[in-house]
């Protein structure tokens, strides 16, 4: 589906209904603003890689789409305006996040963490669904009687994600996933994120400061800079324009 | 050695009190990283609405569980209504909130239903005195019903999915939102079970010590010590802590302090606590990985 | 309270004009009760200006230091009975009381303070609220009634006023009390200005910064209580000579949770809040009383949560943004 689009996402109108689209977002902590309108989208089943360095405004990107903090302007998720919602609301409406930091329940054992992610579906096809998982991240089967918070950080990051999977998302949002991780951890687990973006027809919005594993997995592709949406277009454009790089090293 | 075993024996019992307590206490903590200084007091509330409901006619039983069930609509609405919007209060405020709800409770209990000591029906009374002669029926059918409602209250946390999403909730309410967990809502049943376990601690200690409005303060007292004792972060802890508490207070006072002075033996573990572990016995540190 | 405006608000010396006209006033308007009102009405003034020694002593150590205690009953209900059995069994002359209760209650205040070190507000808060509601219990302990008296208490006497002085024994008390009072409150205005005050007031707001800062944080709260528990007992000395009575029901954890109360709704870290907590703790059970016979305590705990929730700063910080509106700052 994604290939069908070769134009870039700024310009020309699409071919299918995005499945997420921010207009206007402003969003910032108490005083201070930190998204200061910033418009993109991601296609169903597409991935749309957020980047831009430290501070630009990535992560609070996912916190404002997720009704984490106060936030003006408009997000449609599957023709739904969600702005304002409560972030619980937002979940069980489709949109899964994956948080920087992992957000595992660390004192939880790792089944008690995949059955939390399946909180909201009520037992037709958990069994199931968990088979696939297992099929993705083979370890998290051997650990589940494990304390998650004993979890290496490679195994932290595949449990959180396998949670999100659970919820049966139409979008998830992965912040940072390479965060901390070892280079041969982070080539296997973008493998995974891959193949299940393929075989789930997941729509994933992927926020990255590795920006060469990004651009590798993504489709589309959106440069932030202190808040703004300063390049947005397909992840092979994105990747040759100067703008990225003037971003991140400052020349 | 009689002696000994009788001592024991009732300090079981009234650990067992003391353990239902504890863990109303640690399950408010853990999921608000509070600590409820009125729970002592919400519980003689519902000991006497037990009171007034048997006066009034009804079976024993009956009044128990209609009793249990007002408690936990209770303490749902206090957490909706009073406790929400002290969330992100700093220590000095949400303290002083809770010594606010105690003040109300203690007063409206004695408004209501005046500070002359009545006395509560235990249905467990009469009948000699069981095994041998070292432990009353009251002593061991409340010990039964503490020890009911302490399972109950296990099963329910390890093996229902609401009870684990309430874990969650109480460890991590961020990503609790994230899997679509309305985390207020398990606030409110949280503080709901632990108004109707304290109910129940009420209704079986009042036999004992008589029913009057500053009933549970001291027991409040020895429920702090054996949570602390035991782990205020632990609720298997806070159990073992309760019961332990149970049988130093009466061996202590059998046999040390003398009975007037069980009360500064109840400080003294939580000062010895506080300064030696304060994790508890069975508190441990969380083993995480960044 | 945020530093810098409690700090304007101890550094009156900086801004002479009518902050010390205000002073010179309220100094006179609070020395002519003695000669215009009834016995009555000057003991209810007495007992104001001692648990208004009371509070400044919980203030020193909650409000300002954000070390919260829920016991100061003990300390109160320690120099009263020091006081008590000093004068009942030594015929220590009632103003040697006082020094002799500010000692020992200074000394028992850093002997708390050291096991305090270790705990953090929730705990503390605890422990001394275990602390308050065994207060009466320790008292009427079988093993110390030939210190305590028991269960019966100690009986003493007011004093008379000193040779020539043609006053009541009552106006008397109301001076000396006074005087006691200008006294600890000089003191503690002395203490929290400058580098101390500054020192004790980011211990509570930012102890990790302040100890990076190379605050001694364990040596400064340790002294905070010393000196907070000093003046409580202090309070309970003189309260034990306005009442000529001792006795262990007098002292129940309602005293711990009144001066509690106290302090909130008077303000605070605030000098000014002591004064006003101790007014509403005189003068409004009374009220309360009206409002709902049987239910004071209720009326309390209703106002302490609706001040929490309404004027977390209290009186006397509702009383100073005003001020600061009309102007007078």
């Amino acid at each position: 589906m994604s290939s069908l689009l070769k134009a870039p996402l700024v310009e020309a109108p699409v071919v299918e209904a995005p499945v997420l689209e921010a207009v206007d977002l402003e969003a910032g902590y108490g005083q201070t603003k930190v998204l200061h309108g910033i418009g993109f989208a991601v296609q169903a089943g597409g991935v749309t890689a957020l980047l831009g360095a430290n501070g630009a405004g990535k992560t609070t990107t996912l916190r404002a789409l997720c009704g984490m903090i106060r936030t003006s302007g408009q997000i449609r998720f599957a023709g739904e305006r969600i702005e304002g919602r409560a972030t619980e609301e937002i979940a069980r409406r489709g949109i899964a996040h994956v948080p920087d930091g992992r957000g595992t329940f660390l004192e939880l054992t790792v089944e008690e963490n995949l059955r939390l992610g399946a909180y909201m579906r009520r037992g037709a096809g958990i069994a199931a669904d968990l088979e696939r998982i297992f099929g993705y991240f083979p370890r998290l089967r051997e650990r589940l009687r494990q304390q998650a918070g004993t979890l290496s950080g490679g195994e932290q990051q595949m449990l959180a994600i396998a949670r999100a999977l659970l919820l049966r998302p139409k979008l998830l949002l992965l912040d940072e996933p390479s965060f901390g991780l070892a280079p041969l951890v982070v080539q296997e687990l973008f493998g995974i994120v891959a193949r299940i973006n393929r075989d789930e027809g997941v729509a994933i919005l992927l926020v990255e400061q590795n920006v060469g594993l990004a651009l590798a997995v993504a489709d589309h592709a959106c440069l932030l800079e202190t808040g703004r949406i300063v390049a947005a277009g397909l992840a092979g454009e994105i990747g040759r324009d100067a703008s990225v790089r003037r971003s991140y090293l400052g020349y | 050695m009689d002696a000994l075993l009788h001592q024991l024996l009732s300090g079981l019992a009234t650990g067992g009190i003391y353990a239902s307590l504890s863990l109303a206490l640690v399950m408010i903590y853990q999921a608000t990283h509070h600590v409820n200084f009125a729970q002592g007091e919400m519980a003689t509330f519902s000991t006497y609405i037990a009171l007034t409901l048997i006066e009034a006619g009804v079976p024993y039983w009956l009044a128990f569980v209609a009793t249990v069930v007002v408690s936990f609509v209770l303490g749902l609405l206090i957490q909706r209504v009073i406790m929400r919007p002290m969330e992100q209060a700093p220590a000095l405020a949400s303290v002083g909130v809770f010594v606010g709800l105690l003040l109300v409770f203690n007063s409206v209990t004695g408004w209501i239903w005046s500070y002359t000591i009545k006395s509560f029906p235990s249905p467990f009374e009469g009948g000699r005195p069981l095994l041998g002669g070292f432990i009353s029926p009251h002593e061991l059918g409340s010990t039964g019903v503490t020890l009911l409602v302490l399972g109950a209250v296990y099963l329910f946390f390890r093996h229902t999915r609401l009870g684990l999403a309430m874990r969650a909730a109480a460890f991590n309410p961020v990503s609790s939102r994230l899997v679509g967990i309305r985390v207020g809502w398990m606030l409110a049943l949280g503080w709901g079970l632990a108004a109707a376990i304290g109910a129940v601690a009420g209704m079986m200690v009042a036999p004992v010590v008589f029913l009057d409005p500053n009933m549970m303060l001291g027991v409040l007292i020895y429920a702090f010590a054996g949570a602390l004792l035991g782990g205020i972060t632990n609720p298997a802890g806070a159990v073992l802590g309760g019961f332990a508490v149970g049988v130093i207070e009466n061996i202590g006072g059998a046999y040390l302090v003398g009975t007037e002075l069980k009360l500064t033996l109840a400080l003294l573990i939580i000062v010895a606590v506080l300064v030696v572990r304060p994790a508890g016995l069975l508190g441990r540190a969380v083993a995480s990985r960044v | 309270m945020s530093v810098s405006s409690s700090l304007a608000a101890t550094s009156a010396r900086a801004r002479p004009g009518w902050r010390a006209v205000l002073l010179a006033l309220g100094a006179a308007a609070a020395v002519l009760p003695a000669f215009l009102l009834s016995d009555y009405r000057l003991f209810q003034l007495t007992t104001v200006g001692i648990y208004a020694i009371a509070l400044l002593g919980l203030n020193v150590v909650t409000g300002y230091n954000g070390q919260i205690s829920l016991g100061h009953g003990a300390f109160y209900a320690l120099g009263a009975y020091v006081g008590a059995i000093l004068m009942a069994d030594y015929d220590v002359p009632y103003w040697a009381t006082l020094p002799a209760a500010a000692l020992v209650c200074a000394g028992v205040g850093y002997a708390v303070g050291l096991p305090a070190l270790r705990l953090g507000g929730l705990y503390l808060a605890l422990t001394t609220f275990a602390l308050a509601v065994a207060v009466p219990q320790i008292l009427k302990y079988r093993g110390l009634e030939g210190w305590t008296g028991g269960v019966q208490g100690i009986v003493i006497s007011k004093p008379d006023p000193p040779a020539g002085l043609k006053l009541s024994p009552d106006q008397w008390l109301y001076l000396f009390t006074l005087g006691v009072a200008a006294l600890a409150f000089l003191l503690v205005w002395n203490l929290l200005r400058g580098r101390i005050g500054r020192a004790i007031l980011a211990i509570r707001d930012h102890p990790v910064a302040a100890e990076a800062m190379g605050v001694p944080l364990a040596r400064f709260k340790t002294r905070i209580f010393a000196v907070s528990a000093m003046l409580t007992g202090v309070a309970g000395a003189l309260g034990a000579i306005a009442v000529e009575f001792v006795a262990p029901d007098s002292f129940s954890f309602q005293l711990s949770i009144t001066l509690f109360v106290g302090l909130i709704v008077g303000g605070v870290a605030s000098l000014g809040g002591a004064v006003c907590g101790a007014a509403f703790i005189v003068f409004v059970p009374n009220i309360a009383d009206q409002v709902s016979k049987a239910a004071p305590g209720a009326v309390y705990g209703v106002i302490l949560i609706a001040f929490l929730y309404l004027m977390p700063d209290g009186i006397a910080g509702l009383a100073a943004r005003l001020a600061r509106r009309a102007g007078f700052d």
